[in-house]
């Protein structure tokens, strides 16, 4: 599926390995049992390792492992399943998380946004269609009503600012 | 009441601009129905029996006179020339089509108004105490921490697909007007050494597995207020159930994992972002304070001497005794517009009432409209002064039967004449109620009750804390209903208890006025009103009486 990173449509360099499946010379995405289990061996390898966690999985269980991933993949098994957006900000704002983080599963243009305000910014969208409607997406909305990690001011902050700026 | 700036209109019109595009690509086949479906229900729009139905937020039940103008153009303009004010403080109007929603919804937000987040799984438009800001018993006027949840919880990209829908409600007063322990955060705001803050209640609700909330916090600092409730909604998005979705609102999470796990899990979150972005210092506080634009009340005095003359009418005395309640600043009133006339039903307004109810807030009430989740409307501030004309007006409109708090000012749900979900119909048992209710004098005698009906175990007619609720359930292709008594939902809320069999439509009427006759015999006195009759004798007297003679 199109992968967008950033807002621009970009080649997967990550290919996503079974559990039982030896490791390809290549950077790889690996389930969050292999990156546990064998964390090690993987980290130890002259290739960018990525993780795809599940939603149902505590996400702060990453925290050993946050400095050395290239990609952490979290999952929307269908898109009326939120649980990766706090996953998401936790990776970002509590670990401290700075590598791709990317949308996986069913990954649809009006959850574009809220993708990104949570954190993500790389989306592997589920239809063609909607990979090239990113852009727009993401400029639905100019205005932010809530603070998240990605820092935008909300309204309330903005005029008290300004109100100190007078 | 709170006045949008250029931040809100802009982010409106983008949400209308959204929605267009949402229609448009609906209507073109680019998304299909299980894609749109929670996409239209996050901007108010349902499909029910007949029609699409369209729900409007009214941040915490706060009108101004032009939004009911609005509300009545939509009315007029797009459906069927009427609206239904609901228990959520919200409108709905039943018969729109889809093809004219984002065009209604264009003219919604020039007045501020739209319909996002009252529906969805999603953070849903906080209600509060219809009396707030009026009232002489509140600490603080609540809907300043109302705003700043909805300012909060608006799109908020985190919390936009939670397991369930997601409701919050607050009040400031002791007497508790929002039916805060029934909602999944309720929030009591108090005073401590001189500092104001809230009690945190969470997990009350009502539908098929109905709970009374338990407080999780006694106090929270007010200036903590939001960094709490992102800890609450984090553990709850996170942890909360989605694989059954009755089980899956907040209620069974703090059930299945016990209050105290679940109040150890977000006071752990909570240590970790409580001194972040969320945090409210006074500047904050002052910031909303001021965008709430205050009436410029008159100085006058209590009691002027046309309303002591007016008393002497025996109707208006009867309509001000159930209807007109103290206000803080002296002179003024605050008035409660019964939608629950003899026959009618419940929280309907037609768009020539909703205009005259604005033409009326504009000349005897500075302009502002509430809408109380028992489906009635309140003007908050009324010059003592114009109760008579006022009232003269409101009886030439049909509004002014003086039944608020009694027997006939019934809550109930759309049922099954409208909506997809029930089982049995509500409407026309309130109606059948309020009409062998309709003589005063025994209403009166009577005294306070409320009676809610809903049409099926949702519960949105919130049966289970009505003194008298009653549930429609279908057995064998007809609908019965199941009666319970002693539930309240204010500050001691607790669960009604079921009586008996379920019965059916035809006996409802009957039974009920078996319970009310009961009550009058039963009663030490007069002053001993019908929940407290209840709470001292239990079930069992009524429950005899009820079925009786069958």
């Amino acid at each position: 599926m199109p992968l967008v990173k950033h807002g621009k449509l970009v080649t997967d360099a990550f290919v996503t390995v079974a559990d039982d499946e030896t490791l390809p010379d290549a950077p790889a995405l690996v389930s969050a049992e292999r990156l546990l289990k064998e964390a090690d061996a993987l980290f130890a390898r002259n290739q960018p390792v990525g993780v795809i966690w599940p939603n149902s999985k505590d996400v702060l269980d990453l925290a050993p492992f946050v400095d050395r991933l290239a990609v952490v993949a979290l999952v929307f098994p269908k898109f009326r399943d939120g649980r990766a957006y706090t996953q998401a900000r936790l990776l970002r704002e509590r670990l401290g998380y700075k590598g791709e983080l990317r949308a996986i599963g069913n990954v649809l243009r009006d959850q574009f946004l809220l993708m990104v305000r949570c954190g993500f910014d790389a989306l592997d969208v589920a239809k063609e269609a909607d990979a090239q409607a990113v852009e727009k997406e993401l400029k639905t909305y100019s205005v932010f009503y809530q603070p998240t990690g990605d820092g935008r001011p909300t309204p309330l902050r903005a005029r008290l600012a300004a109100a100190r700026s007078v | 009441m709170y006045v949008y700036d250029e931040f809100d209109r802009t982010f409106l019109q983008e949400r209308v601009d959204e929605f267009r595009d949402q229609v448009r690509r609906r209507l073109s086949g680019e998304l299909n129905e299980e894609e749109f479906k929670p996409l239209r229900l996050m901007n108010g729009v349902y499909l029910q029996l007949h029609a699409y139905m369209l729900r409007i937020a009214i941040p915490y039940g706060t009108l101004s006179a032009d939004q009911m103008r609005a509300l009545a153009h939509v009315a007029r303009r797009y459906d069927r020339n009427y609206g239904h004010f609901t228990t959520r403080q919200n409108i709905q109007f039943n018969w729109i089509k889809l093809e004219e929603l984002p065009d209604a919804m264009a003219d919604l937000a020039r007045a501020g108004l739209h319909g996002l987040q009252t529906s969805g799984n999603c953070i849903r438009n906080t209600t509060t105490d219809p009396w707030a800001a009026a009232t002489p018993e509140e600490i603080e006027d609540p809907r300043l921490y109302a705003e700043i949840i909805r300012q909060w919880s608006t799109l908020h990209p985190e919390f936009t697909y939670l397991p369930r829908k997601f409701k919050i409600a607050i009040t400031a007063a002791k007497h508790d007007r929002a039916a805060i322990r029934v909602h999944d955060i309720g929030l009591r705001l108090h005073q401590r050494d001189g500092e104001t803050g809230f009690e945190v209640i969470v997990g009350g609700g009502l539908g098929r597995t109905p709970f009374v909330g338990k407080t999780i916090r006694e106090f929270l600092p007010r200036h903590h207020l939001l960094s709490y409730l992102e800890a609450v909604l984090r553990t709850y998005n996170a942890g909360g159930r989605r694989d059954n979705i009755y089980k899956a609102r907040i209620k069974i999470q703090v059930h299945e994992i016990g209050t105290e796990e679940f109040t150890r899990r977000v006071e752990e979150e909570w240590a970790q972002i409580k001194d972040g972005a969320l945090t409210l210092d006074d500047a904050a506080i002052d910031a909303i304070r001021a965008h709430f634009k205050e009436p410029d009340f008159e100085a006058l005095t209590d009691e002027p001497e046309v309303l002591v003359a007016a008393k002497a009418d025996s109707a208006f005395a009867r309509w001000f005794g159930n209807s007109v309640a103290p206000h803080k600043v002296p002179g003024h009133a605050i008035v409660t517009i019964s939608l629950k006339p003899v026959g009618g039903p419940p929280g309907d307004a037609t768009a020539e009432q909703m205009d005259a109810i604005a033409d009326l807030a504009d000349r005897f009430a500075y302009g502002e409209i509430r809408v109380a989740h028992e489906q009635n409307l309140t003007l908050p501030h009324v010059r003592q002064k114009d109760l008579p004309e006022l009232w003269r007006a409101l009886d030439k409109l049909g509004l002014a039967t003086p039944n608020v708090g009694l027997i006939s000012d019934i809550i109930a749900c759309p049922g099954l004449d409208y909506c997809s979900l029930a089982n049995a119909r509500s409407i026309p048992l309130a109606q059948d109620l309020t009409k062998r209710f309709a003589d005063h004098e025994r209403a009166a005698d009577i005294g306070r009750v409320h009676l809610n009906i809903s049409g099926c175990i949702n519960a949105c007619g919130h049966h289970h804390v009505g003194h008298i609720g009653i549930l429609g359930v279908e057995k064998k292709d007809e609908e019965f209903y199941q009666i319970t008594l002693g539930g309240k939902a204010n500050h001691k809320a607790r669960l009604g208890e079921l009586i008996g069999p379920a019965v059916p439509e035809s006996e409802v009427v009957d039974v009920v006025e078996r319970i009310l006759d009961a009550y009058v015999e039963l009663r030490q006195s007069p002053s001993e009103t019908f929940i407290a009759a209840v709470q001292r004798l239990g079930i069992e007297p009524f429950k005899e009486r009820a079925y009786a003679a069958r």
